[in-house]
This record gives structure tokens, C-alpha cells and sequence, in this order.
């Protein structure tokens, strides 16, 4: 049974006038950087390479540049676990990003998350979390803190709290939305909706599809943006971060975005109809984008394919680190159990005795 | 434990024994009906219920939103109606989010209500490591509902009893766990034709022996087995013994086989403290003392956040060459140095 395509009409990069050619360009190296890294996970993936479960940002790269674009560095970020593009473009080294997902000492986790748990502290990367609605209560709870260790105004940080629509759903996502609305927190809750929760449109999964309607219930402000348009996705959410650190002003942001593929490498998508294949494909932002600027004069075909080139070249150089990385050390495996060292820590591996013999 | 002893068989995987014991019991009883994440258009997510949207229509295979702590109280409302839910949670992890409709009420209604209401409803859910799905995607809960009265939990560990157990769990009256393994999904047996139900709360001895009893359960009692085997051609007679019902616990079988062979080993894929094999452990010492020739032993997991790299996850899971390693030494056996 096919799910129905969204009839959603598809969106063009409106206008990139008034935008400084640079930065046009250096989204697109973003956007490509993002897409080679994706493509080349799944190409690691079917080589065993990573394990687990392993889902990609295809087809919403113009969603994580334009999110990415409009956080401060001083903001925090607590995400899902599709991951993988919000930590490259929090500006963690790709090498890092990659060794995570092989499972190596030398990822953002220590090798030790993998795909779903990319953690970064330096960069206030606070997490992909892997059960849905994992995120909402401490991401709430980030921003209670800041309430209380700063005060509201331009330089004030944010909390960014991405979802996934299908996470609008659980009690968490409720129950989070409230707390930031009764408390003022300095928080934006960014629904990524790519239509679909795993084979679940959101018609099938929310009694109320409009999700951004949502945030009136909580009496904060509920906004939608096309996912596919950078530049409306980045404006958007800067004006939500605005509203958070100098008014305290929680927002609840939708995005409109496509899954380009299944919901993890593993998914064939099946479940989906042939229309909305090809809508999402139609909608891909990464060719739409370069298309666009080169339309308008701001890159060449040349340019273009350098940078494409560039980005392939990065995510190679990540591969190889990732790979010569080493494991981490089974003798750390109960390395990070406490903070605290704490008397009778169990540290038996399977078959030891738990006691010798009085 | 099965009544249909002249039964053809048919070997096929723990998947399509459920599959196929689904089916059957929709087609048996217009009362039973599935719901869960992604079990219709998607057929599950490791393919349990494949087929049965198209065959029985949307009222009969509900597809829910992400939301376990209200579709599992839901099936349970609807139970207390006289239907008989089957829920499907994607992994037990997840059930954590709808424990409250689990303990707080399913497993309470009937005796706070003095049996006014009976709660026919099952929740089927695989555990298991050892995918590298990370610490949140890799427990093994099941001991946090075999601690609850009013709960029943049973945990097949073959396609035979994933059927037998599965059809004996949807005609029950009470809640019933029903806990699967990822790692048993493909796995293959033999599986009678026709109807099988199964006793809840009944262990079976899946191998005899003299020497030593393997307590296990679930996957572990696959390897249980396939250790039993292994130390069979090097001398030893290993009995196991396959717990198939958490709660109620089966202790008369468990004792009665220690106190022939003398000597036991819990293999569990739990954390070790306050593990089922505690309670395994503590009811030999209380039931046969007296006839052991050594102290109770444990291989269970090592007690840390499962990690998702490949070494440490492997390092902190309980393994054949763990389990046979123990045995030798509850025996009192020199290993040989092919061991792990
Ligand atoms: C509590 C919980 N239930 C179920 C799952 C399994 N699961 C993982 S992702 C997912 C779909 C989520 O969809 P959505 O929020 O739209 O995010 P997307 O994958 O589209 O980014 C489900 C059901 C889970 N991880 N946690
Ligand atoms: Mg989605």
C-alpha cells in the first residue's frame, strides 16, 4: 500500500538578490559537503563499515544549512538522531564526524554512540538522541538554565531543539511545549517534517497535520517555512532564535523538507507511492540551489563542480581517518559509567566472578 | 507442554511462526486485533506482521503515531471492554516511555478492582544486544516486568514456542508480556501444524544431562545449547534448561534438574545485579543446597551503558566461550587454551 503523495506545491529558491555572492557560495559548499557525506555514510554502511542504525539528512540539506546558518556559536543544539549534517555544519571536523560512525575512539562520542549519539561539548552539540521525543525534556530543561544564568537580550544564548514530525506525537513533545510556554524559555522547537515518520505520513500520524498549528495550544508562536529554500529557512529561524534570547519568547518552527530515501540506509521505501518519490526528487535541494546560482551568475559550471569536487575530496579524507583510527580499548569499557569514582563499581566482564570465594 | 504430539512439523523461522500465529488467531477470534508503530503499510519493523493489513483491514491492524504510552493504554482501555489487543512495541527500549499503563495499570486493575475486570491483553516486544544499535537501543528490560505481579512474561526461544506461547498469550486473561529476541527473528526450527498452546509458566528441559544445568532463556538459550554441544564432545553432560516463562517462574523444574546434576550456571543477557539469574540463583540455594557440589555461577552482561563500537559491545556481551569458560569452572575443569 503506497502512501499518498503530499500535494504540497514544490518550491523554487525564490530569490537569492540582496544575498552577498560569498555567501551564497559558501552555503552550497555546506549543502554539497552535506550531501557527499551522506552519500558516502551509505556507501561505508553496505561496506560494513558502520553498523547500527544509520539515518541521513538526504534531501533536507538545504533545511541543515539554512538551521546551521542561524544558530550562534554561543546557542546549544539538541537533535534526533538523523544527525549527521547538523554536527558537520556546527562546524565538527568531518574526519571526527565519520570516525563516530565507524565506531572509533576518535568520534565525537568516543566510538562509543555511533550514528544516532553525535555529542560534541565544544561546539554545544547536545546530543542526537535516539529515542523519539528523547530530546524535547532536556532541551527544555538547557533553556531553563540559561533563563536562570543569564539575562534575555541580543547577546543572550538559545536553545535550538530539532524534531522530526513524527515526534510531534509522543507525550514528551507535549509536555516540553507547555513547560517553555507557562516558564518563558529561551527555546525554538524546529519540527524537521520530511512527511513521513519511518513509512507514516503525517496525515496518518497527527490528527492535526498543520503541524505549526501546534504551538497554539501552548500559546507560543507557530511558523512554517519551506524546508527547500535556504535562505526562508535561515531568516525563519533567526527570527525565532531572536525571539527566545531577548524576549524569552519560546517558538515552535516547521520546516518542509523531502526524504530523499528510505528512513534509515536500510529502508527501501517501499511503502512509498512513485508520485512521491518523484516529487521529493523533483524538490532535491542540492541540484534546485546550484541550478539557481548558477542561473544567476553568482557560480559557474566550473565553480560549481569544484566545489562538489572539494566536498568529495573532504569526506575522502574523513574516510581514511576514520578508518586508520583505532578502536577504542576494551579495558575502558566501564570508563565513563560515573563521574565519580564510587566504592563497588561493578567491572566484571561477562563470566568473571562477581566475588571470590570468603 | 504441547498436547498435539502426532502433529506434522514444518521447519520455518521465529518471524513466520509469529506471523502465521497471528493470522490464525485474527481469523479465530474477531476480538483480537494488532496495533502498534508501523506494523500495517510498513509491516513492521523487522516484518512480523507482514501481509496482514491487506488480509484484515485497517480496524484489524492499526497503525499508531509515536506515541507508546497512549496506544498501549488505549489497547488496554479497549481490553477492559473484552477485546483482546495485541500490542507490538518496536523494542522493548521503547516501552520504558509506556511503562506507567504497564505497571501502574494493567498489572494492577484486576486485583484493585477485585477481579472485577480482567485485562486479556498482550504486548509483544523483542529485546537484544549486539547489532550495535547503542545504549539506548540494546537492553534486555524483561526482568523489570518479571518483577511485577499481576504481569505474566514469557519469552520463547524457539519458532515452535514462539508459537505455542504466542497463541497461549492472546487467549489469556491476563496481561502477558511477550518478549522477542532481534538475533531469533531469522532463526529456524521445526514447528508443529495445527493448534499449539502452550502452559504459561512452564519451563521445558531442551537438553538432558548429568553434569551441570544451564539456566537460560530466550537467546540465551540458544547458546546454552550450543555450548551443551560443544562440551558434549569433550565429555561433559550439560542440561538446559529453557525458563519460556519469566512470571510466573517455573522453580520446581529448575530445582528438580540441580539437584541431579549438582552444579549450575545462569546464562542471561541482562546486566548481572538484580538479574534474572539472581532469582534463578537464590531459588536453587533455597530449593536444592543441599545436593550442590558448587556455588551458583553467573554470566550475564558486563554492567555498563552498551556501547555502539564493535569491540567494547562484544566485550560487554555474554558469549558462548563466556558461558562455556564458567562451566568449566563451576566443574572444576582445567580450560583448554582455544578458549576466547
Ligand atoms: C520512543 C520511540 N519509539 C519508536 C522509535 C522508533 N523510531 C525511530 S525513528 C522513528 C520515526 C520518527 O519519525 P520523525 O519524527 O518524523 O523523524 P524522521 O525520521 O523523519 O527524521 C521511529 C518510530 C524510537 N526510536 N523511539
Ligand atoms: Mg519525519
Amino acid at each position: 500500500m503506497a502512501a499518498k503523495a503530499r500535494t504540497r506545491p514544490k518550491a523554487v529558491v525564490e530569490s537569492t538578490g540582496g544575498e552577498p555572492a560569498d555567501t551564497l557560495r559558501d552555503y552550497y559548499e555546506r549543502m554539497s559537503l552535506v550531501r557527499a557525506f551522506e552519500l558516502r555514510s551509505s556507501e561505508m554502511y553496505a561496506r560494513a563499515k558502520i553498523g547500527g542504525y544509520c539515518h541521513l539528512n538526504l534531501g533536507e540539506e538545504a533545511t541543515v544549512v539554512g538551521l546551521m546558518a542561524a544558530i550562534e556559536a554561543r546557542d546549544y543544539l539538541f537533535t534526533g538522531y538523523r544527525d549527521h549534517g547538523y554536527a558537520l555544519l556546527r562546524g565538527l571536523a568531518p574526519e571526527r564526524v565519520m570516525a563516530e560512525l565507524f565506531g572509533k575512539v576518535t568520534g565525537v562520542s568516543g566510538g562509543r554512540g555511533g550514528s544516532m549519539h553525535l555529542f560534541d561539548e565544544e561546539t554545544r552539540l547536545f546530543g542526537g538522541y535516539g529515542i523519539v521525543g528523547g530530546q524535547l525534556p532536556p532541551a527544555t530543561g538547557a533553556a531553563l538554565a540559561l533563563k536562570t544564568q543569564e539575562t534575555a537580550g541580543p547577546d543572550a544564548a538559545a536553545v535550538m531543539c530539532l524534531l522530526g514530525d513524527g515526534t510531534t506525537n509522543i507525550g514528551a513533545f507535549h509536555e516540553s511545549l507547555n513547560l517553555a510556554g507557562l516558564w518563558k524559555l529561551p527555546i525554538v522547537y524546529v519540527i524537521v517534517n520530511n512527511g513521513l515518520g519511518m513509512g507514516t505520513t503525517v496525515e496518518k500520524a497527527s490528527a492535526e497535520p498543520e503541524l505549526y498549528k501546534r504551538g497554539a495550544s501552548y500559546r507560543m508562536p507557530g511558523i512554517r517555512v519551506d524546508g527547500d529554500d535556504v535562505l526562508a529557512v535561515r531568516d525563519a529561524a533567526r527570527d525565532a532564535l531572536k525571539q527566545a534570547r531577548e524576549q524569552r519568547q519560546p517558538v515552535l518552527l516547521e520546516v518542509m523538507c523531502y526524504r530523499l530515501r528510505g528512513h534509515s540506509v536500510v529502508d527501501p521505501a517501499r511503502y512509498r507511492s512513485p508520485e512521491d518519490t518523484t516529487i521529493a526528487q523533483q524538490s532535491d535541494p542540492v541540484p534546485s540551489f546550484r541550478a539557481e546560482l548558477i542561473a544567476s551568475g553568482v557560480l559557474t559550471e566550473a565553480d560549481a563542480a569544484a566545489i562538489d569536487e572539494a566536498a568529495d575530496l573532504r569526506v575522502s579524507e574523513a574516510v581514511v581517518f576514520a578508518d586508520e583510527s583505532p578502536e577504542p580499548d576494551v579495558a575502558d569499557l566501564f570508563k565513563y559509567v560515573y563521574a565519580t569514582p564510587v566504592a563497588n563499581a561493578p567491572s566484571a566482564l561477562p563470566g568473571e566472578p562477581v566475588m571470590d570465594a570468603l | 507442554m504441547n498436547t498435539n504430539v502426532e502433529s506434522t512439523t514444518r521447519t520455518i523461522t521465529y518471524r513466520q511462526a509469529l506471523n502465521e500465529t497471528l493470522r490464525a488467531e485474527l481469523e479465530r477470534d474477531e476480538k483480537v486485533f494488532l496495533v502498534g508503530e508501523e506494523i500495517g503499510v510498513f509491516e513492521g519493523s523487522y516484518k512480523i506482521t507482514a501481509g496482514l493489513l491487506e488480509d484484515f483491514g485497517p480496524e484489524r491492524v492499526l497503525d499508531a503515531p509515536i506515541a507508546e504510552e497512549g496506544f498501549v493504554g488505549a489497547a488496554l482501555g479497549a481490553a477492559m471492554l473484552g477485546m483482546r489487543p495485541v500490542v507490538e512495541i518496536m523494542t522493548i527500549n521503547f516501552s520504558l516511555i509506556a511503562i506507567d499503563q504497564i505497571v501502574n495499570h494493567a498489572a494492577k486493575m484486576r486485583s484493585m478492582f477485585a477481579g472485577q475486570v480482567s485485562i486479556p491483553l498482550v504486548i509483544r516486544m523483542p529485546g537484544g544486544g549486539g547489532q550495535q544499535l547503542a545504549a539506548t537501543h540494546s537492553q534486555n528490560l524483561e526482568v523489570w516486568y518479571a518483577h511485577i505481579p499481576g504481569l505474566k512474561v514469557v519469552a520463547p526461544s524457539t519458532p515452535a514456542d514462539a508459537k505455542a506461547l504466542l497463541t497461549a498469550a492472546i487467549r489469556d486473561d491476563d496481561p502477558v508480556i511477550f518478549l522477542e529476541n532481534l538475533s531469533l527473528y531469522s532463526a529456524k526450527g521445526e514447528v508443529p501444524d495445527g493448534e499449539q498452546v502452550a502452559e504459561i509458566g512452564k519451563a521445558a528441559v531442551v537438553a538432558t544431562g548429568t553434569d551441570l544445568t544451564i539456566v537460560s532463556y530466550s537467546r540465551g538459550t540458544t547458546t546454552a545449547l550450543e555450548v551443551a554441544r560443544q562440551l558434549e564432545a569433550e565429555g561433559l553432560s550439560i542440561e538446559v534448561v529453557d525458563l519460556r516463562s519469566l512470571r510466573p517462574l517455573d522453580r520446581d523444574t529448575i530445582c528438580a534438574s540441580v539437584r541431579k546434576t549438582g552444579h549450575a550456571v545462569v546464562f542471561e543477557d541482562d546486566w548481572l545485579s538484580y538479574g534474572i539469574g539472581a532469582e534463578i540463583s537464590a531459588t536453587i540455594g533455597e530449593g536444592v543446597f543441599d545436593f550442590l557440589d558448587a556455588p551458583v555461577r553467573r554470566v550475564a552482561a558486563a554492567e555498563v551503558p552498551l556501547p555502539y563500537a564493535k569491540a567494547l559491545e562484544k566485550a560487554a556481551l555474554p558469549s558462548a566461550a563466556d558461558l562455556a569458560k564458567v562451566v568449566r569452572e563451576v566443574l572444576n575443569i582445567s580450560s583448554t587454551p582455544n578458549d576466547k
